[in-house]
């Protein structure tokens, strides 16, 4: 008697269990399709604008003021063949040259330099490290916007104005200290013993650094010359500074002087150029965006 | 001879930082706060006068426009930003398909944000016919004057930057994958609901993140340049005249370097006060697992 009473007891508790976990999944069913939705239209806003730019670059002047679809009605190229060629003397293939004048001796400038300050910050015994390190922080934190008069003033008493020496020299002295730092926090995450071995083989430490630390510096390198890429294809206010002849000036000069070559903005053309310049860094982005998220990553979580 | 470089071998490696430190940081630093105090416009000498470039500063009226429109900027924008990368984060923490996708879809527009490119898209898709208003019409709403109007501009431009929500986002998402999962489940069988748990385990384990994140965003943010000369060129009314703007202005169209030089230390003086309030409130609500030392 009291036994039956206490199996339908149990045989209760089972069910309402069952319930339970019943609900419980499908609340977590729930969770999960809200959670999806959202991903999925912040994803959509985040992205539509990229794309409804690729599409109303083919559009014509007419047709990107009415339509919301991406998709153009006929692919109109002349938006392209008519800005490549600028309003100015020269196309848009020198200002890319240009660009790239700048861009790539600046990453492997900075490259080198700071792979050697950070091998001397994280392998070496120096009188007043502590000190040197903070200032190091320290200029991780100072605002540009205060060096930007004298520094003006220096490269004027060098000769470097119109010329691309004030964007590209400071690079070989390791002024990114934001690239220190990455740099830094991801040696200090090696392990010694393979450095250590090679000196025990006679190795000296420049010997160590190219031969044992570079390769295992690799993926970090990597994070550091794509940003640069990245930060000095972007670069607007440099050249705005510095570069004062159209025939020196970089895709983003150019793009912004297209904006304001006439007091009836070409849409289309503007945009297909917007497209262009963007394009190298798309490329970059997606052939290497595994780079871009790890090299921020190892940064952040220290700091 | 070995000996001593082995001595000195460190200090070898870092010199070319430390020629850059004091060639291209340092002396510009001290240089600029001195001719903060002096007339120059590159044609005489530099001419000392003073405390007159920060009087004729906080007498004039462009200029504290310029301050209270640089604020309300970083106010709207760096708060913004931080709490939708959180966010997205959070939600991205969950055990969730396609993760690596939506963090590249996320990431890209910071990446790419910094453009001029990007500066024009934005021009395009709030102009008054452009795709936004275009939307909205579609939706049945009236249009609105997103850079003409400005209430709307500033706004317009700070959701740029909040557009850009991606670096944030990934440096917190990496500091929710480091928090251990027993800590979760520990609360779970105590039945703490989710809420709780992202306030009471989520939050502060982060903070450290947080802290960083803040200070970095509030440094960019107070020297936003790109976005208004290129989406506003600092109008409507100069409600988007932000003091980056009024800088380069006086500096390099007027060449009013003691001035410009004025305005600068200005701005570094108060972004250096708000991170160093950060730095100082970083006891009460901070907290480092490993005891405060990294």
């Amino acid at each position: 008697m009291m036994e039956a009473k206490s199996m339908k007891r149990e045989e209760e508790l089972v069910k309402i269990d069952k319930i339970r976990r019943k609900r419980r999944h499908r609340k977590e069913q729930i969770g999960k399709a809200i959670r999806y939705a959202i991903l999925v239209s912040v994803g959509l806003i985040m992205l539509y604008p990229l794309i409804w730019l690729i599409g109303a670059s083919f559009k014509t002047n007419a047709e990107i003021f009415t339509s919301i679809g991406f998709m153009p009605k006929d692919f109109d190229f002349s938006g392209y063949i008519r800005g490549w060629r600028t309003s100015t003397e020269y196309t848009f293939a020198r200002y890319f040259a240009n660009t790239f004048k700048i861009v790539i001796p600046k990453v492997i400038l900075t490259v080198i330099s700071t792979v050697l300050t950070a091998y001397g910050f994280a392998r070496f015994k120096i009188p007043g490290k502590k000190y040197l390190f903070s200032i190091l922080i320290g200029t991780l934190l100072l605002p540009n916007v205060v060096l930007r008069i004298p520094q003006y003033l220096m490269y004027r008493e060098f000769n470097w104005l119109n010329s691309y020496k004030p964007l590209v020299v400071p690079a070989a002295f390791a002024v990114d200290a934001f690239f220190v730092f990455m740099l830094i926090q991801f040696l200090r995450g090696l392990p010694k013993d393979l450095e250590e071995a090679a000196v025990i083989d006679g190795c000296n430490s420049f010997q160590v650094l190219i031969y044992v630390l570079i390769p295992m510096l690799k993926p970090a390198i990597i994070s550091v010359a794509l940003f640069q890429f990245m930060w000095t294809m972007n670069d607007f206010l440099g050249p705005l500074i510095y570069i004062s002849s159209v025939e020196k000036y970089p895709v983003s000069i150019a793009l912004k002087m297209s904006m304001d070559a006439s007091a009836i903005v070409q849409w289309n053309q503007v945009l297909a150029m917007s497209v262009i310049a963007l394009l190298p860094s798309l490329i970059v982005f997606f052939l290497a965006q595994k780079h871009f998220v790890d090299g921020i990553s190892t940064t952040g979580m220290k700091g | 001879m070995t000996k001593l470089l082995k001595k000195y071998e460190g200090m070898l490696y870092i010199t070319p930082w430390l020629i850059g430190i004091i060639v291209f940081t340092a002396f510009p630093f001290i240089t600029s706060f001195v001719l903060s105090f002096t007339n120059y416009n590159l044609m005489s000498a530099p001419k000392f006068i003073g405390l007159q470039n920060y009087i004729t500063m906080f007498r004039s009226p462009d200029f504290r426009k310029a301050f209270g429109v640089t604020f309300r900027y970083v106010a709207i924008t760096v708060p913004l930003k931080l709490a939708f990368a959180l966010f997205i984060a959070y939600i991205l923490n969950f055990k969730i398909k396609g993760v690596n996708f939506f963090r590249t879809a996320y990431y890209l527009p910071s990446i790419l944000g910094g453009s001029v490119a990007i500066s024009i898209l934005w021009r395009f898709l709030f102009a008054d016919t452009g795709l936004i208003n275009i939307f909205l019409g579609f939706l049945g709403f009236q249009s609105i004057s997103w850079l003409g109007n400005p209430t709307y501009a500033i706004f317009t431009l700070s959701l740029l930057r909040v557009w850009q929500f991606g670096s944030p986002m990934v440096i917190f998402l990496a500091a929710l994958k480091n928090i251990p999962e027993s800590l979760y489940e520990a609360a779970k069988i105590d039945g703490a609901s989710k809420v709780s748990m992202f306030f009471k385990i989520t939050l502060p384990l982060i903070t450290p993140v947080v802290f960083f994140n803040f200070i970095m965003q509030l440094i960019q943010a107070f020297q936003e340049f790109n976005a208004p000369y290129i989406i506003t060129g600092g109008g409507p009314l100069k409600s988007t005249y932000l003091l980056p703007l009024m800088i380069y202005d006086n500096s390099f169209k007027y060449f009013k370097m003691g001035y410009g030089s004025a305005l600068s230390w200005f701005l570094f003086v108060v972004i250096m006060i708000f991170t160093a309030i950060t730095f100082r409130s970083e006891k009460y609500w901070v907290h480092y697992s490993d005891g405060g030392d990294e």
